[in-house]
């Protein structure tokens, strides 16, 4: 069983694509973090929470076919590079697209889905996937 | 003080099954079973897709269709569901956080068989006529389970609807609501019990006919109002052939009941079907359209709204979000065997 307060920290981040930035020198980072690596300790203070655009591309994409327990219903899929239409890469899986059809460029929107639960009777995680628009 | 919609939002699942395919596994002429429900499809979730994320979609493009609402301004959100799926954890809460409307709010979760979301739309008049809160939202959203074979298969199906209720900028006034409710077990679901049990024919006469009659009724006596004053009607909608019958006996025509009937294309989707119908017809209403909604939920209750559309509809964002038939567009249709996995329906090892 994850850690249910681990699981909990990531809301922000799975469920509205909440990152950060760095004000000093304006890098974005998602998933969050509360320093940037390349200014160090000028950062300190200086990270803002950043909104991640929840529409983009598909910039590079791979399908899956020994998935992990958590997707065994959902096999073959497909796993996305995804430029948001802020520059940002984000990977996720792509859903509800017949995999055929996918191509690099394709625009797509960020989904709450179900990610994985804790078995049966566990908590279940909810995260960004992203659709066809 | 004008109570009302001020923004909704609607989705609905991919998926799709046909009753002929479900029929071909049980030994069934499912065409004609189709036919008798007036059922031609029926939606089906993804197997990543649940109450709480059929909610948050609705919920998300209910706000985007008012970009000017700041999601702190929702005081509460009511989801109501007969699927959610935490038995002790409510699905308002992530959906909730998922529209950035937490923490100072309240929330909870309804039940109340196919018609606890147009509960969730009564308290919220309630909230916010009284000034409690400025915003609130409700929603219904099932993932509706039928047995294996039994006639509920062929229309249980998922879907939802959000609607933000206010008194600002409301592009729907609700003019009255008014409820009936008495104890009739047509149709139940014992804590623990993966499939609804229900009384056959006893869900007919006593149970769905007798409550939307009843409050349909008291709601035209309530209004003055004939069948002629409404220019949509939408029905509580378990098939396609209850809604059409009631609104027959009560005097309306076909043509007003059209738009808000989309079980024949999409199935029962149990507390999202009220909520869906009167999304399609919010997708496609004018000013001054006057429209009648009835609801019902098994173990037995019916939920009467008369609504107006006000003149803010010209200036609502409601290209922000897709409408009702762009969502229905392309779906994908499924084989028994793939339904029943996407289901859960095939026992798996831990």
């Amino acid at each position: 069983m994850s850690s249910v307060a681990r699981e909990w920290r990531e809301i922000p981040g799975r469920y509205n694509l909440k990152g950060t930035k760095c004000a000093n020198c304006g890098r974005i980072f998602f998933p969050a973090r509360t320093f940037c690596p390349d200014c160090r300790r000028a950062s300190i203070g200086k990270i803002e929470e950043y909104q991640v655009c929840r529409t983009g591309k598909v910039f590079s994409y791979s399908v899956i076919h020994e998935a992990p327990d958590c997707n065994n219903l959902l096999k073959p899929y497909a796993v996305a590079m995804v430029k948001t239409d802020d520059g940002v890469m984000i990977e996720g899986q792509l859903v509800d697209v017949d995999l055929a059809k996918i191509e690099i460029g394709m625009p797509v929107r960020a989904v709450l889905r179900k990610l994985d639960a804790d078995g049966a009777a566990g908590v279940i995680h909810y995260g960004y996937k992203f659709v066809p628009m | 003080m004008e109570v009302g919609i001020v923004s909704y939002g609607a989705y609905v699942p991919r998926y799709r099954i046909k009753p002929e395919e479900i029929g071909r596994i049980w030994g069934v002429d499912g065409k004609a079973m189709g036919k008798g429900l007036y059922i031609n499809q029926k939606s089906v979730p993804s197997p990543d897709e649940d109450v709480v994320t059929i909610a948050t979609e609705a919920a998300r493009y209910m706000m985007a269709r008012v970009p000017s609402v700041d999601p702190k301004d929702i005081g509460a959100i009511y989801v109501g569901s007969e699927s959610h799926p935490y038995a002790v954890k409510p699905t308002a809460t992530i959906v909730a956080e998922a529209i950035e409307a937490t923490p100072a709010m309240t929330a909870a979760d309804m039940e109340f068989a196919c018609k606890a979301g147009t509960a969730g739309i009564q308290a919220c008049m309630g909230l916010v006529g009284s000034g409690m809160v400025r915003y609130g939202v409700a929603i219904g959203s099932d993932t509706s389970q039928g047995a294996p074979g039994d006639a509920l298969e062929y229309s249980a199906s998922a879907g939802g609807a959000a609607y933000l209720i206010g008194t600002e900028n409301i592009i729907a006034k609700i003019n009255r609501t008014l409820s009936f409710t008495t104890d009739t077990p047509d149709f139940w679901r014992r804590e623990g019990q993966p499939y609804p049990l229900h009384g056959g024919r006893f869900t007919g006469e006593p149970a769905y006919f007798r409550h939307i009659t009843s409050a349909a009724k008291m709601m035209m006596e309530a209004m003055g109002t004939t069948p002629e004053d409404y220019m949509y009607a939408v029905f509580h909608q378990p098939n396609g052939k209850f809604p059409t019958r009631v609104a027959a006996q009560l005097g309306f025509q076909p043509e007003q009941i059209e738009t808000g009937l989309l079980t024949p294309e999409i199935g029962n989707t149990y507390s999202g079907a009220v909520p869906l119908g009167l999304a399609n017809v919010l997708d496609h209403a004018e000013a001054g359209d006057r429209i009648f909604v009835t609801s019902y939920g098994s173990g037995a209750g019916s939920d009467a709204f008369d609504i107006t559309v006000t003149d803010a509809i010209k200036d609502y964002k409601r290209d922000n979000a897709p409408v009702l038939e762009k969502i229905m567009q392309d779906p994908i249709y499924l084989d028994y065997g793939t339904y029943a996995k996407y289901k859960g329906k095939i026992v798996m090892s831990e």
